[in-house]
Parts: structure tokens; sequence; C-alpha cells
């Protein structure tokens, strides 16, 4: 990633000839065709696969595969469902298990944090918050691996996780259906918009599909990738401590230093340009928002973790019409992992080597061994 | 073409900002430091931190309110008032030279 980054005479997009596509990596382009959904469309896919000459591996996706006007009905739905005020209603439910869950990790002092907290959190508050039933933590990792994994290319991740499909994609459609929700969580409010006749009862189940599919492994990897951070940086959460305001920004730059989203595809609609290089109609593009989010011409230092950098702006939840809509859900969860370890740890470590699991379109840890100092016991 | 922006600050103080026109209200705010804008969507309609409320000089001319903006003005942490506008779905434009805008106490 880093040669289309560095150098003066890279070029602004680049060809990768193995795929037949074109790359930005840069911020600018990046953002340009992130924002700009009427020459950059997605219900081509966001993947390799273009829908308009192959079949999805899903029926696609009625808020993220789609435009508009199809795009703004749904997406409405979806952005009040998860508005910034019901995260607010929950705040102290995220809260009361994060300290909760916290403290048990900071008691036990050396942990395998990806199972132990990243994502042993989500699959928790995930399911109460969403109202499931009967829920299955693995099964809902698994799920959301096979969905970012499926953008292609045609690998042997993508062919491993899509394996599982045989006994994951059943399960998950049937909790998506509105009797395996309870009457009070946000499935059931995505179910009052089809009885009022905004959606149908089919694309209520498909919505919640979508916050199955996008609302699990995206939080695990940012939970991971923040206590990675911190450990990796100690002197910035010595900083934290001692400037507790800075909590939110720090989740800004942990999006800004590790992409969760690596990189996700758009498909010309029309023959353009950008930055002076012609792209013929369906042509992919694909946008490395984690090379953009470490681009040295939009960020100073870019492969420092600075919490202090004004880091907004930055592409890790993606922009524009399609920018992440379970982002506030993202930030309630996470935020409240951070407030309890703000409040109980002194000094987070690393116990071994962090490994990080390869993607297709999600950069997330396989291992994180962390070490715990508690508050007070030095 | 530079459009002047005249910004109270969450602690009462006047001062005035300068923006491109094209550019959004947001980027200008954001790039002048003013305290109170978040902006963590970076623009996408989704989060409601970089709440502005809009003096009656600017209403009109800082356009329509789209029905996905007018969701998200339901959520906002301070609350909404008339001339409540998400500052990212406002462009700058000539028409808007001298623009009064106020920032709310909260955003989360």
């Amino acid at each position: 990633m880093r040669q289309f980054v560095s150098g003066e005479t890279a070029s602004a997009l680049c060809l990768r000839t193995r795929y037949a596509i074109l790359a930005c990596a840069r911020y600018e382009e990046t953002k340009e065709v992130f924002s700009d959904n009427e020459r950059f469309v997605s219900s081509r896919g966001v993947g390799l696969v273009d829908f308009k000459h192959a079949k999805p591996w899903r029926p696609a996706s009625i808020i993220l595969e789609v435009d508009p006007p199809e795009h703004t009905r749904v997406r409405r739905i979806m952005a009040k469902t998860l508005s910034p005020k019901v995260m607010r209603d929950q705040a102290e439910l995220f809260q009361s298990v994060a300290d909760q869950m916290v403290s048990e990790v900071v008691e036990m002092g050396q942990i395998e944090a990806v199972a132990d907290l990243a994502e042993r959190y989500p699959t928790t508050v995930f399911p109460r918050i969403l109202g499931m039933k009967t829920s299955d933590g693995r099964t809902l990792l698994d799920y959301g691996e096979m969905v970012f994994d499926a953008v292609g290319p045609d690998n042997d991740i993508r062919r491993t996780s899509l394996a599982k499909g045989e006994r994951v994609v059943p399960w998950i459609m049937d909790q998506c259906k509105r009797d395996n929700l309870t009457d009070d969580g946000l499935g059931a409010g995505i179910y009052d918009y089809a009885d009022k006749g905004d959606i149908s009862e089919h694309e209520a189940s498909l919505l919640v599909r979508s916050l199955l599919s996008a609302g699990v492994d995206t939080t695990v990897t940012g939970i991971g990738s923040l206590l990675f951070c911190l450990a990796e940086n100690p002197e910035q959460f010595e900083i934290l401590k001692q400037k507790p305001e800075l909590a939110r920004q720090t989740f800004e730059e942990v999006l800004r230093y590790t992409s969760p989203v690596h990189s996700f595809c758009r498909t010309a609609g029309v023959d353009t340009e950008v930055s002076g290089v012609s792209i013929k109609e369906s042509t992919k593009l694909l946008c490395m928002l984690g090379a953009a989010n470490r681009d040295e011409q939009q960020w100073a230092d870019a492969d420092k973790f600075d919490i202090s950098r004004g880091s907004q702006g930055h592409l890790g939840m993606g922009t524009g019409i399609h920018g992440c809509v379970g982002q506030n859900l993202a930030r309630a969860e996470v935020g409240a992992v951070l407030t309890a370890l703000l409040a109980q740890v002194d000094k987070i470590e690393f116990a071994g080597k962090a490994e990080w699991r390869p993607g297709n379109s999600i950069r997330a840890l396989a291992n994180l061994p962390i070490k715990f100092t508690k508050k007070g016991s030095a | 073409m530079m459009v002047k922006v005249i910004v109270t600050n969450i602690d009462g103080t006047e001062q005035t900002v300068e923006g491109k026109g094209g550019t959004s209200l947001m980027e200008t705010l954001r790039s002048n430091n003013i305290p109170g804008i978040i902006a963590e969507c970076g623009g996408s309609m989704s989060c409601a931190t970089c709440h502005v409320i809009v003096g009656d000089n600017g209403l009109t001319s800082a356009g329509e309110i789209s029905e996905m903006e007018d969701d998200m003005l339901d959520c906002t942490a301070t609350e909404r008032e008339p001339g409540s506008r998400l500052s990212c779905q406002i462009e700058l434009s000539d028409e808007l030279d001298g623009m009064k805008v106020s920032i709310p106490d909260n955003q989360f």
C-alpha cells in the first residue's frame, strides 16, 4: 500500500492490472470518489464483482449496495434507528456493561484481548440493544467476517469465509425475523416502519440483516485496535490520562491510524475523470481508505498515532451518503470501553506479539495479548 | 470568492471567519478551529455534531433542509431551535456573506 502513497511521482490513481481495476490511495482522490455517489455508484457492488454482470453472493443490501433515490428512503430509517439520540438513551447500558467487563479483565491482569474484551463486549451489548431473543456471538462474528471478505477478490480468504455460509446464513436470516426479536429493541423499531408502510416486511428483515452484517465485526475491530494503539503508544495513554477530554478524539485517531475497513470499491456509472486520469464507465475503483488515512499530503507525520491531532475528516467511517450509518453506535460502544479503561487502568502493555489477520476489507487483530496494571496498585 | 461568517461562540464572544465559496460552513468553522464544532462523521449527516443556529439574516439563503438533515436535527444534543442547521449541509455562497451563526452548548 505504501508504494502508492509515498514517492513524488506516484500517480493519483494507479492501474491494478491483475484485477483490471483502478485504485486510489491518496486522501483527496479517495474522498472525491467516496463523496460523489452520482459518478461513482454503489448499486453495482462495493466489492470487485460488478453486480451488473454477475450475481452477488447474497441478495444485495438495500442500504449499502444501492443508489438514491431508493437509498435515501432506507437510509433515513436506519439513520433514525441508530441516531445519536438513541445512543444517548442507551448510554447507561453501554457503560454499566463496559465497567463490569473491564473490571473482570483488569482482575485477570493478563488477557487475550481479542476474545476476552474486543469480541466479548460487542457480542454482549449489541444483541441486547437490537433485541435478539437468542444470540450466538461466534456465529455473529463469522457472519461479519463473511460479509466483509465477500467483497473479494475470490481468494483463499474469501473462500474460507464463505464456506461457513451453510452453517451461518440460515441462522442469521432466522434471527432477522420479527418473531425472533423482542418488542423493545432496535430490531422491533425497524419493523415499526414496516407496520407504517414505509418499508415492506421483507425490507425490514434485510435492514435487520444489515445491522447484523456490519454491527459486530467492525466494533470488535475498533475495540481491539484501540487497545493495540494504546499499548503501542504508552506515552499517548499517559496524555489521555492527563486529559480525559481527549477520549472521543482518541477513537477518531484510532480510526484514522488503523482504518478498520481498509478498502471498499465503487463503480464508475459514467465516463469521467479524477485528477486528470480518465475513467471509463463500468470501471471498478478500489478506494483504499487505510492508505488515504495515512497520506502524508493530508496528515502531517501520518504514521504517528497522535491523539492530540485533529483527526476529523478521516475516512475510517467512509464519507458521503454511504458513510457508516452505525457510527454513533460504534462511538458509543468504544467510548464506553475507553471510559471504563481510564477509570480502572493505569497501564496497558503488550504481553506478547499482536497478530493481525488478513481480510479482504477489514483489518482486524487475530491475537492481542495484553497486560493491564490496575489503577492504584503500583 | 471569500465569504464572511460572523460566529457567536459558546462563551458568547463574537468573531468573524472567512471561508471559500463552494465549501461547507462546517469545513470553514473547523478550519478556523471554532470550539464546539465536532463534525465527527465528516459530513455524512450521521452524527449531528456540527449543529449550528443560523441567524435570521442567513436562514433563507442557507438553502432547504433535506429530509435526512431534518431527521438528524431532531436528534441534536442541544435542543433544536428554529434556526438549527447542520453546518455540513450549508454551502457557502455570495448570498451568505455576512451570515450570523451561533454555536450551541453541547454537541453530544
